[in-house]
């Protein structure tokens, strides 16, 4: 399997899905002309042409819109949203539209609709530009969400999330757009939605996590190997559908588990998760679920406090350890 | 570029009498099927929100009279009128407003939310604004897949305020979408009218910094409305360009059927379902034609009746959606780690202390 960034193998899928069914079509502020904020979408437009690869003017509430109702006539739109930031503006789109259609006019009509955005903070990007909401989405019944960690996922998981007839929030991180991986070359290898995976396997304690928290938590189990601790990570994947028997399963075996996001504390995927784990396992349980998500303010743009205020590989081993006294 | 609509009609006489007299029955299909559904709510058959159309029976007829089978529809909640305009029977549409299995959107959905894919309704939707970029995206979809047809984007006076009107205008304009943007303008959106909401009163004005074409007809007259329609939808169509009509009419009742219309004047409302009524003053248009008569009248009144009966009868014996299938259209592509029938059933039998 070749090696390729997260990034690459995300613009490799995208070519390959345009390629495949001319009814697949990119959207997005500044992804043709620009090719791509994060570049994510770079030579497309100059392979695929004005149609299938469409510069939209600054108007999310607007182009979202058209896209899902592009879908409900057979097109197969993928939205770019420069950063999750900014499908606020959208949001009435997504989760009054979207997420609602098929349901509530009974079958009649599907939505096949991917919404592709980064999440989470890196660098000093303060307090409007850092922020994590794939939680307000996982929260939606009629969505599905999905947030790889590895370029392997990425590539299998935004295959299936374009062949998929139902919207699917796709989320990215900027943070791991350069990082590095094996990606089959097969191009129709998928990775289902809902499912998670047991990244690493171990048996003192679990760790859950998706999307960036999951290439901390490789990190940092292998320094605990190092130490004699050793760490199971589920990487979720899918948010919505939550693969629970996945996590339930492994928290059985190790009986001990850390949940990790980038999110804010409260009301935060990790108290979903942590609140599965205590209904399903609390017989199992040996210490407490532990907790490492974000300190609960608008970001601060001053460098250290900023970092200071995610989720790192010290606030993960901190909780490690907390659970293994 | 777009022609000004003619303002006065001096004579009947280019037009084809059946037709007019279908006109008539539809609109009267409208308002009885309305004033029954009014009834049935009252009657606790039907709950929710629920917004009647009465009043707004030409405006709906025209419309739909102009409309080719290829064309698409999306509308605001008020939404019966338009699907009975269509062609959809009255009997699953009653059945879906008293939320039976049998209903257009097998009880999913409710009064706002009907829907009919066969006819190209694209469905009712109930967050104001909300159905407008659909409805220009639809339209993006037939220029993509260089199809024929335009697709209505159906909307009321007051969601001419709202963003996602003035991006959807920017959108359409700029990527050549046949958008009819049919403004029903029957001066209120709940208690608040036109002038108080809008500081552009003369909506159809409202696409001039999109550069769109607009025109205002009266919503009342059958006729105006089908020829301003066909002219709209066919130059939108040839010319793939987004165009505005403020119809204009007159709401008959409150907002929706819990509303007591307190906020505006019961004269002015007495006055306005008198002058305004569009189902009378198309008989009296007719009679006057002798394109109709007292019989035909009688005649008519009774099959609207007898079908608007039968409507409710069936929703009647109808039944409720089945429990197990509470999940049922939740995804279209199956996935893994989703509740099925089992859960339904556990799930609803504790709600309703079963267990
Ligand atoms: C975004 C949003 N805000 C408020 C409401 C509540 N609401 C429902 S209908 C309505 C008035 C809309 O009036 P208009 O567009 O003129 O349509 P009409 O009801 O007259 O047909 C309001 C405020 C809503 N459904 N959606
Ligand atoms: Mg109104």
């Amino acid at each position: 399997m070749p090696i390729i960034t997260y990034r690459q193998a995300l613009n490799d899928t995208l070519g390959e899905e345009l390629k495949r069914d001319p009814n697949v079509l990119l959207m997005g502020e500044e992804i043709g002309v620009f090719q791509g904020s994060y570049r994510i979408t770079e030579g497309l437009l100059q392979e695929y042409g004005p149609k299938r690869v469409v510069d939209t003017p600054i108007a999310e509430e607007g182009f979202v819109g058209v896209a899902i109702g592009a879908a409900m006539l057979g097109l197969r739109p993928v939205v770019e949203i420069m950063t999750i930031n900014f499908i606020l503006v959208a949001i009435d789109q997504v989760v009054n539209h979207a997420s609602k259609i098929h349901y509530m006019f009974g079958g009649q009509v599907r939505v096949p609709l991917v919404i592709r955005t980064p999440s989470g903070g890196t660098g000093q990007l303060g307090a409007t530009h850092s922020q994590s909401f794939e939680n307000w989405f996982a929260y939606c019944p009629g969505l599905k969400v999905v947030a790889p960690a590895t370029p392997y996922d990425a590539k299998g998981l935004l295959r299936a999330a374009i062949r998929d007839d139902d919207p699917v929030m796709f989320i990215e991180s900027l943070a791991l757009y350069d990082t590095k991986g094996d990606v089959p070359e097969d191009n129709d290898f998928v990775v289902p939605i809902g499912v998670a995976e047991v990244k690493r396997t171990g048996t003192d304690v679990t760790v859950i996590s998706y999307s960036r928290m999951t290439a901390v938590a490789m990190q940092v189990a292998q320094r605990m190997a190092n130490e004699g601790i050793s760490v199971e990570v589920v990487d979720l994947r899918s948010l919505r559908p939550l693969d629970r028997p996945t996590i339930i399963a492994s928290v059985k075996k190790t009986n001990r588990a850390v949940v990790i996001a980038e999110d804010w504390y409260s009301y935060g995927v990790t108290a979903e998760i942590a609140a599965t784990i205590q209904e399903e396992a609390f017989d199992y349980l040996d210490a407490p679920v532990q907790r490492v998500a974000g300190i609960e303010t608008p970001l601060p743009y001053a460098k250290d406090l900023s970092a200071a205020s995610k989720p790192s590989a010290h606030s993960l081993i901190y909780a490690i350890r907390k659970v293994m006294e | 570029m777009v022609k000004e609509a003619d303002v006065v009609r001096t004579s009947l006489a280019d037009e084809d009498a059946d037709e007019l007299r279908h006109y008539y029955y539809q609109m009267l299909l409208l308002r009885r099927f309305e004033e029954r559904t009014g009834e049935m709510y009252v009657k606790a058959k039907i709950g929710g929100y629920c917004h009647l159309n009465l009043g707004e029976e030409a405006t709906i007829v025209g419309l739909m009279a102009a409309l080719k089978p290829e064309d698409y529809i999306f509308t605001n909640y008020r939404d019966h009128g338009y699907v009975l305009g269509r062609g959809t029977p009255p009997g699953p549409i009653m059945a879906e407003l008293f939320g039976k299995e049998t209903g257009v959107s097998g009880g999913r959905g409710g009064s706002m939310h009907l829907f009919d894919a066969e006819r190209h309704f694209m469905g009712g939707y109930a967050i104001v604004g909300g159905q407008v970029p659909l409805a220009v995206g639809a339209a993006y979809a037939l220029r993509y897949q260089e199809k024929p047809g335009v697709v209505v984007a159906q909307m009321g006076d007051a969601t001419t305020n709202i963003g996602a009107f003035y991006e959807s205008l920017n959108l359409a304009k700029l990527w050549k979408c046949p958008v009819l943007f049919f403004i029903v303008n029957n001066g209120y959106g709940m208690g608040t009218s036109v002038a108080m909401g809008s500081s552009e009163p003369d909506l159809w004005k409202k696409g001039a910094s999109f550069r769109i074409h607009g025109e205002q007809i009266d919503g009342t007259d059958v006729l105006a409305v089908r020829d301003a329609c066909r002219r709209l939808r066919d130059y939108a169509e040839r010319e793939a360009d987004p165009v505005i009509l403020d119809v204009v009419s007159f709401r008959f009742r409150g907002h929706s059927v819990i509303d007591s219309d307190r906020y505006r004047n019961p004269e002015f409302v007495r006055k306005g379902r008198q002058d305004h009524d569009p189902v009378r003053n198309f008989a009296t248009l007719l009679h006057e034609h002798a394109i109709i008569d007292d019989a035909w009248l009688k005649a008519t009144a009774d099959q609207v009746e007898h079908e608007i009966q039968e409507a409710i009868d069936f929703a009647n014996a109808s039944s409720d959606p089945n429990i197990e299938d509470l999940y049922q259209f939740m995804y279209a592509t199956e996935v893994a780690n989703t509740p099925g029938p089992e859960d339904a059933i556990a799930a609803v039998k504790i709600n309703r202390g079963e267990v």
